[in-house]
């Protein structure tokens, strides 16, 4: 590995926060030795880890190591083959999408996927909606709950622009913002559903450095607020920057597990990004 | 590298600059002052209302039709915009493919035929009012029936289904006995009411007082609507053309929204057959050709889809277009005969400048990489 010599304090950062969380270890997500092929290709292979209430996991692991089918299998996109996921104890499979959704899970993709046609606004307030009840007569004839509902769904979603720092942009169509404004937008839609636990699959693919610290910045500002975080990373730095803790994937198998410094000095996780620099997402 | 969408240094294509320009012009709509604004719908609305009125209509230029009389035309047209008003939800709003969209459309009038005509089987001669509510609950019904199985599959399948459901009308029509095929039901009774004179508002000759109607349940209608596309349904709807899975995963119950688009849809084609049984009278099967779904379809995209106002253009230009060229004669060719040609033409022309059309070809793209997407990772 390369970087050995970059950013020297961050261990002893990241460290601190573990060491707390790691105390009340309650579980939110539990993992638990999930298998998924797809016709011969074992994507994940009998993968196995905890998240506990608190803490930001960072899951890492070279390209096409499993990283975006764990989020996948996560939140209902695909079933696992073997194995089960637990979400705040309850079994994930069986469950719809929009149901996980609710129950607290929310997620970003690596290629973004906003609502293009929609205003930034607009799009944020879909994602407030999972937990409206307005319903189709009350829309259509305006009944009370629907103001009140619309109401606090605007709200909220400005609230939220305004937290990821593009509220000058909320009438604006999500396909006319720039890309680091859409990599914030998907964030700010997908805070909007209230999760307990929010999965950013690499938020920072595409940023430059200066970047690239904003977004560590929103994520600790996220993780404050008491949102548990799943975070996708291929930049060994910006992991070890804002993680307590690293998962490790390398075709489709869990090599390692810890804490950031630990994980750094893993020999299998050195073997595995052995002649893939950081950057090269 | 990650895939990205739409790198911003794109060319700008003639479809841009018409986007732009429809663009514009919503946004000094948007930014007129209120009273201008109620001004000009109120305009509008009031030369709807007048224009069956041949003291109005006959200063209007080449607008009246030589070929028929004008005011029938302008029932069929009205008729037409509220298809196209209620097909917009489906493929407008939640980028449904519908193909068999007149086939609710025929439901509608045939639930009044069956019910109402003395030539049905059923002998129940209920009076017209009473059945409206009737057709449109039945072909909500056969909306959902429809949606159920389909609205979970993803693709062409609904194209295909509705497509399947609108023959299968139609062929029941045909042949089927109860249907009463070509002979059809007749003395379909009128809307309700009269003069003090006793004379009936809603008599045989004079088209204008259906045409009326159609056009109050169309502001009705457009405003139950608009209700509906400006709260939590309507950006569910939106999401759901946009981006399937990523709804899902933001929490929409999209199959539930999927349905209701569909139901809704359904339920003003219902409305819309019962009217036109209403004032036609008379309904046999020619009244439900295909081609009638393909032209709604059309018009839907002819006017600029997921938007109310776009359908309403695009239903009322296309056929109006259709029986304007009623009765004119170019180098000896009977225009009429050759309306589909030329409406094909238009089409295409549509196509290649506004190629993104009514189903924003993300979607399309959507249909193609659907789940593989998350997995594309280029280089
Ligand atoms: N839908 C799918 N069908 C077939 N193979 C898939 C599918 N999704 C993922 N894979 C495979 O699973 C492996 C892991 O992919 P992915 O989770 O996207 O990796 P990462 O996100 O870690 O870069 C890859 O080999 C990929 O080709
Ligand atoms: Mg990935």
């Amino acid at each position: 590995m390369s970087d050995t010599e970059q950013t020297p304090a961050v261990p002893a950062q990241a460290a601190a926060p573990a060491v707390e969380t790691v105390d009340k270890r309650e579980p939110l997500l539990e993992v638990d030795h999930v298998t998924l092929r797809f016709g011969g290709v074992v994507a994940l292979n009998d993968v196995d880890f905890t998240l506990y209430k608190g803490e930001i996991l960072g899951l890492i692991g070279p390209n096409g190591a499993g990283k975006t089918t764990c989020f996948n299998a996560m939140t209902g996109i695909y079933q696992p083959t073997e194995g089960q996921i637990r979400f705040l104890g309850q079994k994930i499979s069986g469950k719809k999408r929009h149901q996980i959704t609710r129950m607290g899970m929310a997620r970003t993709f690596q290629n973004i996927r906003l609502f293009p046609e929609m205003t930034a606004l607009e799009n944020v307030q879909v994602g407030a909606d999972a937990h409206h009840k307005t319903s189709v007569i009350a829309a259509l004839l305006r009944l009370p709950r629907h103001w009140k509902e619309e109401r606090e769904g605007r709200e909220k979603a400005e609230r939220l622009l305004e937290f990821v720092g593009i509220s000058n942009r909320m009438h604006e169509f999500a396909r006319n913002l720039s890309y680091g404004e859409q990599r914030r937008l998907e964030i700010a839609r997908a805070l909007a559903t209230d999760p307990k636990l929010l999965c950013l699959d690499e938020p920072a693919a595409g940023f430059n450095p200066a970047e690239k610290e904003e977004l560590l910045q929103l994520i600790r500002q996220i993780r404050d607020q008491g949102v548990t975080v799943l975070l996708i990373e291929h930049d060994m730095r910006l992991v070890m920057g804002v993680t307590d803790r690293i998962v490790v994937l390398e075709f489709g198998k869990k090599i390692a597990e810890g804490l950031p410094a630990e994980v750094r000095d893993n020999p299998k996780v050195v073997a595995a990004y052995l002649g893939v620099p950081d950057d090269a997402a | 590298m990650t895939t990205t969408i739409d790198p911003p240094e794109r060319r700008e294509t003639a479809a841009d600059k018409l986007r732009q320009g429809r663009h514009a012009i919503s946004e000094r709509w948007h930014h007129a002052p209120r009273w201008v604004r109620w001004v000009l719908l109120v305009a509008v609305i009031a030369f709807f209302y007048a224009l069956p009125n041949k003291e109005f209509y006959q200063y209007l230029g080449p607008i009246p039709t030589p070929g028929a009389n004008f005011t029938q035309v302008m029932f069929t047209v009205s008729i037409y915009v509220l298809l196209a008003v209620g097909l917009n939800i489906v493929v407008g709003f939640a980028g449904l493919l519908d193909l068999g969209y007149f086939g609710f459309f025929a439901v509608g009038a045939y639930t009044v035929a069956v019910l109402t005509s003395p030539s049905s089987d059923l002998k129940t001669l209920w009076p017209w009012l009473a059945v409206v509510a009737i057709a449109i609950g039945l072909t909500m019904v056969s909306g959902v029936m429809l949606g159920t199985p389909t609205l979970r599959l993803r693709g062409d399948y609904l194209a295909l289904v509705t497509l399947g459901f609108a023959e299968m009308i139609r062929i029941a029509a045909v042949s089927s006995e109860f249907l009463k095929g070509q002979r059809g039901f007749n003395q379909i009774p009128h809307p309700p009411g009269q003069y003090a004179d006793g004379r009936p508002w809603f008599g045989v000759l004079d088209a204008r007082p259906y045409y009326w109607l159609v056009l109050t349940l169309i502001i009705l209608v457009v405003i139950g609507v608009r209700n509906l596309t400006h709260s939590r349904v309507g950006r569910a709807w939106i999401s759901i053309r946009e981006d399937e899975d990523a709804a899902q995963l933001m929490g929409v119950p999209t199959f539930k929204f999927k349905l209701w688009a569909f139901a809704s849809g359904a339920a003003i084609a219902g409305l819309a057959g019962a009217l036109f049984a209403g004032k036609q009278n008379f309904v046999n099967s020619q009244n439900f050709e295909l081609l009638n779904s393909i032209i709604i379809l059309a018009a839907v995209i002819f006017g600029g889809s997921g938007n109310i106002v776009g359908a309403i253009v695009g239903g009322g230009l296309v056929a109006y277009m259709i029986e304007r060229f009623r009765g004119i004669e170019l180098f000896g060719i009977e225009l009429y005969e050759y309306r589909f040609l030329f409406f094909g033409l238009v089409l295409v022309v549509m196509m290649i400048f506004r190629p993104q059309g009514l189903i924003p070809n993300r979607r399309r793209a959507a249909e193609f990489k659907d789940r593989r997407k998350e997995v594309i990772v280029g280089e």
